[in-house]
């Protein structure tokens, strides 16, 4: 009997739940950091963070981005800083979503939004301008027409760099190490994270204020109670 | 039972009874026309059913697409196909190559044809056959058939110029020729049992019930031997090392693009289809009822199609079932199974079904002597044999595989010879 045991598996799959989805219309949820498109973020003030550094195209090993710096314009400055991106291209042919450019940023310009389902139909389309990547004025990433926005791919779009921040680690509740973004202003770790975050901040605000009430002078039992709960907290949100 | 010995070479239909007029030709015209559409239909629809019920088996949707259930997916291929970029390799045999998927879809067109679905029915006042063809050599034709296919095979993977092709084909038709003799001989089996080569008589000493089906009468035995030597005739799974893509690329069609692969494709596929219905025809009674109750019905007609394409489903889905499960044979498992095993027993069997027909209308006990002595004889040659392939499989043994240390002596270099002939 042992031959035709193959046979009762194949049958018995057929009764069994399909792991295929209907994909243009059923897309499925992706991980709260998924990497995908490039967006370039604006401050709240609608100020473009890129400095014009190149470090991502350094740091990039594709090299897929293009990048070249320009002095602002004293008068009408395109960012915060000396210079700016004038030039930011990144080529999707050859771009590997590694997010190393997103690590090396030091202004946190070049985050990624869910958004992989693009597929061009010549090379141009493929190689997307520092016009295309900024978020517009409402902070969300511009859509291209090759491009399949599922709902909620276009938010969250530096959840990755937020979570990998020393910030994102609950322990550091309340005091985010990131800068604000044009829609959003300075936002939480993560969505799920956001319970934990009060958690642990209401954690140590009681620590400390018991540590100030029974004995004044040895505070460091009180120092140690919101590390306690961080392995479990830390890991949450992967 | 026996076919009248003055019966015209066109067929014991009972259309030509009468002679040949426009009204026999046309109906038969029709009946061209009908088996031709039927068919390719039927086999659009069993590449959406394979494809559906594998994906069912696999945990997967399939073809959803096209039409409701995708159920026009192959229909779509099938044009689209047609579009596609039509390639001839640079060393190719042209004429061969242009040639070859015509030679394995023709013959699988016509081996269809002398399938009976369905009882005799009157057409404009003529009586016939419900099957295209009834012709004197009957289920030989089917023989005929799948033997000229492997040329086009054989030829297609020759004509390729190319080396994957050439093992494909080589295997393919090594394969065929080697399942046919077992295939051969469980018709024999069946023809010996329903005293017949037409088709139509073979269904006709069926129709009383599945008491009467020839798997019962010929002992089950040939049955099983013809399912599996078909699987490997169609050369499909677990049988498809013809196209073992790990080894082959695509096997004897690796160079075909176009519509010439779909050619190919049809093909098999027509084949499985042709091949399911010969097994119904000559083991399970074709369209007849199998209780034997509704033989003389009104609507007879569509009540045998109605068995038949049911009896035709069961195979095709056992085909789709035993490719989604069994894997693939090696080569010298294949060619063992064929030679050593299939043919050895279905030739043994067939003898002693002989020896039983043969005293059929004696007493029981002439029957038992005569099948006894033949058993004798087989068994006999069936140790003969057991013994000869033992030897066999010792000698090659002994004289292919080194032990170790012989290995080892082998490879080490020749100690003292070689500072001499510097």
């Amino acid at each position: 009997m042992g031959y035709l045991r193959g046979f009762g598996v194949t049958f018995k799959t057929m009764f069994e739940k399909r792991t295929t989805s209907e994909f243009p219309e059923e897309v499925r949820p992706k991980p709260e950091r998924f990497h995908g498109r490039h967006v370039l973020n604006r401050y709240e003030d609608g100020m473009e963070k890129c400095i014009g550094c190149e470090l991502c195209a350094g740091v990039c090993p594709a090299k897929c981005i293009y990048v070249r710096g320009k002095d602002n314009d004293p008068d009408n400055p395109t960012s915060p800083g000396e210079r700016f991106g004038f030039v930011y291209e990144i080529n999707y042919l050859r771009c590997i979503h590694c997010d190393l450019c997103v690590e090396a940023c030091p202004t946190e310009a070049i985050t990624e939004t869910k958004m992989f389902e693009f597929s061009f139909s010549n090379r141009s389309d493929a190689i997307y301008t520092r016009d295309e990547l900024i978020v517009g004025d409402d902070g969300k990433p511009k859509q291209m027409p090759w491009e399949l926005w599922a709902p909620g791919t276009d938010e969250l779009t530096s959840g990755w760099m937020r979570a990998t921040s020393p910030g994102g680690d609950p322990t550091y509740a309340g005091e985010p190490q990131w800068s604000g973004e044009l829609g959003y202003g300075v936002r939480s770790a993560e969505p799920g994270q956001e319970h934990e975050v009060r958690d642990a901040a209401a954690a140590k605000a009681a620590a400390l204020a018991a540590a100030a009430t029974t004995s004044p002078g040895d505070d460091l039992p009180g120092d140690d109670s919101p590390g306690d709960d961080s392995p479990g907290t830390h890991g949450a949100g992967h | 039972m026996s076919f009248p010995a003055n019966a015209p070479l066109y067929g014991a239909d009972p259309l030509f009874n009468d002679g040949i007029d426009l009204t026999v030709l046309l109906i038969v015209a029709a009946k061209v026309v009908i088996v031709f559409v039927l068919l390719l239909v039927s086999t659009m629809l069993m590449i959406w059913f394979e494809r559906k019920l594998v994906s069912d088996m696999q945990n997967r949707i399939g073809p959803n697409r096209a039409g409701p259930w995708g159920i026009l997916q192959s229909l779509a291929d099938g044009i689209k196909v047609f579009f596609k970029e039509d390639l001839i390799p640079d060393k190719a045999d042209r004429k061969v190559f242009i040639l070859a998927p015509y030679l394995a879809a023709v013959p699988a067109f016509l081996s269809f044809a002398i399938v009976p679905i369905g009882p005799q029915i009157e057409l404009f006042g003529k009586r016939t056959n419900m099957q295209l063809a009834d012709p004197p050599i009957g289920i030989l034709w089917l023989l005929a058939m799948s033997s000229i296919a492997v040329y086009g095979i054989m030829l297609a993977g020759w004509a390729s110029g190319s080396k994957y092709p050439l093992i494909g084909s080589v295997r393919a038709s090594a394969q065929m020729v080697s399942y046919e003799a077992a295939l051969g001989l469980s018709v024999v089996a069946v023809v010996i049992a329903s005293g017949s080569l037409l088709t139509s008589e073979i269904v006709a000493s069926q129709s009383n019930g599945i008491g009467d089906w020839n798997l019962l009468a010929t002992g089950v035995l040939p049955f099983v031997i013809f399912c599996i030597a078909a699987t490997a005739e169609l050369n499909r799974p677990p049988f498809d090392l013809v196209e073992a893509e790990q080894e082959l690329v695509g096997g004897f069609h690796t160079e075909y693009s176009s519509i010439r692969f779909a050619l190919f494709y049809l093909a098999e596929f027509m084949n499985t289809v042709t091949m399911s219905a010969v097994i119904v025809t000559l083991f399970l009674g074709g369209p007849t009822d199998p209780f034997g109750l509704t033989n003389d019905l009104p609507a007879q007609w569509a009540i045998g199609m109605a068995w038949f394409f049911a009896k035709i489903m069961l195979f095709l889905a056992t085909y789709v079932w035993i490719r989604a499960t069994l894997p693939r044979f090696r080569y010298d498992q294949l060619m063992d199974l064929g030679w050593k095993k299939l043919i050895p027993v279905s030739l043994g069997w067939v003898l002693v079904l002989a020896a039983v027909r043969i005293s059929d209308d004696d007493d029981t006990a002439t029957v038992f002597r005569n099948a006894g002595i033949m058993l004798a004889v087989v068994v006999l040659g069936g140790l003969v044999l057991a013994r000869a392939i033992t030897l066999g499989r010792r000698a090659h043994e002994k004289t292919h595989v080194l032990t170790p240390d012989e290995r080892a002596r082998a490879q080490a270099p020749a100690p003292t010879t070689e500072g001499a002939d510097v």
